[in-house]
């Protein structure tokens, strides 16, 4: 048989073709988005003609008001729920890792991971009619507060991940051997375990944002009036006739998230 | 004095359970080299951990200075542990890793701050104070975790294995280190290791220790010369077993009768065996051979002769089957006389060969 | 030598300590637990409840109890005589729904193993790099992805004003709002999903095995289809599972590119508690979603329980 002497020079992790379709999904998942900013800075306000170079559409999108409003109201609503939900995260990963299962353990574990699993269209919609009950049965109603404590619950399962992986690759004879060294458990945890459990808990802050900020179905269906948020505000702006203003607002959010994305990604590499 | 009564260990329950401890007791003296010796799994770690305080003992008392501490949590207990694999703080310095200690206990800044100088000086790392532990090497940071351990002058210091990471001749000097730093602070140490040749050279006193339970407690010297049973013989360097019965008793000795008909005066240790069998422990150098045969207590052909450098090890076949092993040193004039496939006698001096217990 | 043999206060103490640590250790968990339990779980309830009550005029519902909603799902009931007749309208937005699904992951599957294969071959430099790459779009807007998609392909958009510009077309092909908008967004949005567990799940791969496959004359298809796949069953299912399920509940995908006439099963759930102002139908909807979860569910428990583990 020919083949031996051939064989041992190939990759024998090759596989014709894969590189291709790599390349071809990368395309794909990149295409669509690269469009998208690369019109936003078109200056003619076609938009199937790349004219020249402009920030005027960026311009416009920072200068208009209700735009604002939207950013802020984005930004109190994910700010908070990153806050909460990360304080949340962090207690429960605490209590759920690293010592032998206590009972309910992983009744516990689930009901934290729940979110994930729910659709996303049926938890709206579950939390609408949570709240209109609240408001109309006990008089109740936290206004933008609602937003918030909605998108607390599905952002603590993803603050937990990447907090409970980090306490679980830590070195347990650390806290020993603080220990040893006259600490009590609080001092153990003050001194050692949450200085070495910081990168793990900004990277699972960063998703928990992410999460936040990004979210759509959640919102659109709880909002009430006045707290339109970013992706709400995009939404409403594709009923009008489509500017490339849109294209501008649509390519900040994308920054946005991709710049957690690298933070998130860079605080992981330098625990390295 | 560190005393430890009694003590057991079982982990688990029912048919499941698992006995690490047995019948541990033993008295450890103030700044005494005290070294627990013994195979992975003896139960060794199990029991410096439980004089850390990070392992309970299912029963029995272990009392410090006559204060009973094992009911308390280790940040309670006066006792600090050098760890394994160290276990250095990765987000400190090494001046900080040292200082943390002292800082948990309460000291005012002056005190750390002079006490980590005398620390640093100590273990000779004064220039690398500042640096994080992950930028120093193995045998720099296990000088940074013994530093840590003794800055807050604990009455007891317990070393888990600490050389067993380290290449042959850092070892070597980590030994005579650790040596010259329990005599300068005066600190009781408690060693665990299972090299034996470790144990040997830096011990005040060892505990051979097996599958749970305690074989002998001595000094090197006695545990080597005197070894109290099969195991602690075999444990210890190395040793030749000879199958032997006892004609007469005399005063800590007895004349036994070896199999090739030949008799020997052997030592016996306090506690004389009733048996008549017994096994005798003889160490390669307390041996020798002369070429040819009738000359000695046994009769053999030579089956090897290895060059070790500092000695050489001869290996003999006694006729009858058992292997022995003769060692001597190799001095300048030595001169090859002994070959392969030699005829060769076995010459045991009196009051070499021991009985053992057993 | 004194030797007492005094057992009590030691352990005692030790487990009186240990019995503290647990229960630190559930109060630490508890505040998580209340939160997503009261609006997280109690929020689910509250809708199964509302899909056995009646819709009030103006949305919301009201007593009685019953079971119309989950009657209306395939049957309407004649004003006047009340017969009831079998409307296969919301039916087959579920199938619809399930077909989008389905050929959703087998399309992803079909693109993603290679590129999950490619990438776990890579030397680790470069792997992160590409993992990276793909982690991207992964945690990207959804809603501004998909409305890049969508003024790509709808008729004053860049790909109808491509062709046309170049001659190849004379109008626009109408691409918003088929069916082949809808799946494209779904490919689109979640193929991420598919590649990283899939790589995951073959970076842990064995090469040796694939060594030894060749080394038994196996071709390159073998060797894929005989060893590789098998072993990289659990990210297969897992990367399945989380294509499948997010794209059968998906909304904002079918809400942008479907326009209302290719619903699925999310718009019109929202659409019940919308405009369609009937409470009791969308929570019926929405627990017949959610049981069609649990039985994928289901099935990939059944699948990789009774796996071998590969040491």
């Amino acid at each position: 048989m020919a083949e031996p002497a051939q064989r041992w020079a190939i990759d024998l992790k090759h596989q014709p073709g894969f590189k291709g379709v790599a390349i071809f999904c990368l395309v794909i998942l990149y295409a669509p988005i690269a469009v998208l900013a690369l019109f936003s800075f078109n200056s003619s306000d076609l938009l199937t003609q790349l004219d020249g170079l402009s920030l005027r559409w960026y311009g416009q999108a920072l200068w208009n008001g209700d735009f604002y409003d939207a950013a802020a109201n984005t930004m109190i609503i994910s700010i908070s729920a990153t806050i909460t939900s990360t304080m949340l995260a962090t207690a429960a990963a605490l209590g759920t890792t690293r010592s032998k299962p206590w009972r309910g353990q992983t009744a516990a574990f689930m009901v934290i991971n729940l979110p994930l699993m729910v659709p996303e269209i049926i938890t709206a919609v579950a939390t609408l009619a949570f709240f209109s009950l609240l408001a109309s049965l006990l008089r109740i109603d936290f206004g933008i507060g609602n937003l918030i404590l909605a998108h607390t619950v599905f952002c603590v399962p993803f603050a937990y991940m990447p907090i409970r992986a980090r306490l679980e690759d830590m070195d347990v004879t650390l806290e020993n051997a603080a220990a040893d060294l006259y600490a009590t458990p609080w001092n153990a945890f003050k001194r050692v375990t949450l200085p070495l459990l910081l990168p793990g808990i900004s990277a699972g802050a960063a998703l928990a944002f992410i999460v936040s900020f990004d979210d759509f179905t959640i919102t659109q269906l709880v909002a009430g009036p006045g707290q339109t948020t970013l992706p709400l505000y995009i939404w409403s702006q594709i009923r009008r006739p489509i500017t490339p203003e849109l294209n501008a607002m649509c390519s900040i959010l994308l920054a946005v998230s991709i710049l957690f994305v690298l933070a998130s990604y860079l605080i992981a590499r330098k625990r390295r | 004095m560190l005393e430890i009564g009694n003590v057991e260990k079982v982990f688990g329950q029912g048919t499941g359970a698992f006995r690490a401890l047995t019948e541990i007791s033993l008295e450890i003296r103030t700044n005494e080299f005290f070294t627990l010796l013994g195979p992975s799994g003896c139960g060794k770690t199990t029991l410096l951990r439980m004089i850390a305080g990070f392992e309970h003992p299912t029963s029995g008392m272990i009392k410090l200075d006559g204060e009973d501490i094992a009911a308390k949590p280790p940040f309670q207990r006066p006792v600090n542990t050098v760890f394994q694999n160290y276990a250095l703080f990765p987000h400190m310095s090494v001046a900080g890793n040292i200082a943390f200690g002292l800082e948990m206990l309460g000291r005012p800044k002056g005190e750390v701050a002079a006490t980590v100088g005398d620390m640093l000086r100590l273990v000779r790392m004064e220039e690398l104070k500042d640096r994080k532990t992950s930028q120093i090497s193995g045998g720099q940071q296990q000088r940074v975790a013994l530093a840590r351990a003794l800055a807050p002058r604990p009455k007891v210091l317990l070393l888990d294995e600490p050389l067993s990471a380290l290449d042959l001749k850092l070892r070597k000097e980590m030994q005579i280190e650790l040596k010259r730093l329990q005599h300068e602070t005066g600190i009781t140490f408690v060693f665990v290791t299972h090299d034996q040749e470790e144990a040997l050279t830096m011990s005040d006193r060892i505990a051979v220790m097996s599958a749970g339970h305690i074989l002998q407690v001595g000094t090197p010297r006695q545990i080597y010369d005197h070894p109290a049973n099969r195991f602690v013989a075999n444990f210890i360097g190395d040793t030749n077993f000879l199958e032997g019965r006892i004609v007469s008793r005399g005063a800590g000795g007895a004349r036994v009768e070896l199999a090739s008909k030949a008799m020997i005066e052997a030592s016996l240790p306090d506690g004389a065996t009733t048996a008549d069998a017994v096994t005798l422990v003889v160490r390669p150098e307390h041996a020798w051979l002369v070429p040819g045969a009738g000359q000695g207590v046994l009769d053999g052909v030579i089956d090897n002769v290895v060059y070790l450098g500092t000695d050489t090890h001869v290996h003999l076949n006694v006729d009858g089957g058992a292997a022995f092993i003769v060692r001597r040193q190799n001095r300048r004039d030595s001169v090859e006389e002994l070959a392969p496939g030699m005829r060769a006698s076995l010459v045991i001096p009196d009051g070499l060969a021991q009985i053992l217990r057993d | 030598m004194a030797v007492i043999l005094d057992p009590a206060p030691a352990l005692q103490a030790a487990s009186l300590r240990e019995r503290l640590a647990v229960r630190v250790k559930r109060l630490l968990t508890l505040p998580a637990l209340l939160v997503i339990g009261i609006f997280g779980i109690l929020p689910l309830l509250i809708i199964v409840v509302y899909s056995f009550l009646t819709a009030a005029p103006y949305g919301g519902v009201t007593l009685p109890f019953s079971t119309d909603a989950y009657v209306s799902f395939l049957f309407q009931q004649d004003i006047f005589d009340g017969t009831l007749t079998f409307v296969p309208d919301y039916l087959l937005i579920f199938l619809r729904s399930f077909i989008y699904a389905v050929a959703t992951t087998f399309i992803c599957l079909l693109l993603g193993f290679p590129t999950a294969y490619f990438m776990a071959t890579r030397p680790p430099s470069q792997r992160s790099l590409w993992v990276l790459l793909i982690t991207i779009p992964f945690w990207s807007n959804l809603l501004v992805r998909t409305i890049a998609i969508m003024l790509i392909i709808r008729d004053q958009g860049l790909l109808n004003g491509l062709l046309i510009k170049l001659g190849l077309l004379h109008r626009p092909i109408v691409m918003l709002y088929t069916d082949f908008a809808v799946v494209l967004g779904l490919l689109y949005s979640f193929l991420p999903f598919m590649v990283l567990p899939l790589f995951s799940s073959l970076e842990k791969l064995d090469f040796r095995l694939v060594e030894a496959g060749y080394d038994l004359y196996a071709t390159r298809w073998q060797v894929l289809r005989r060893i590789v796949i098998p072993l990289a069953k659990p990210g297969i299912v897992a990367g399945s599972l989380l294509v499948f399920i997010p794209a059968l509940g998906a909304y904002v995908t079918p809400l942008i590119l479907g326009g209302g006439i290719h619903m699925m099963i999310g718009d019109l759930i929202a659409q019940q508690f919308g405009s369609s102002r009937d409470w009791p139908l969308g929570a019926a909807q929405a627990l017949i979603l959610m049981a069609g979860v649990i039985v994928a569910l289901f099935f990939y428990v059944r699948n990789t329980a009774g796996k071998v583990q590969h040491g």
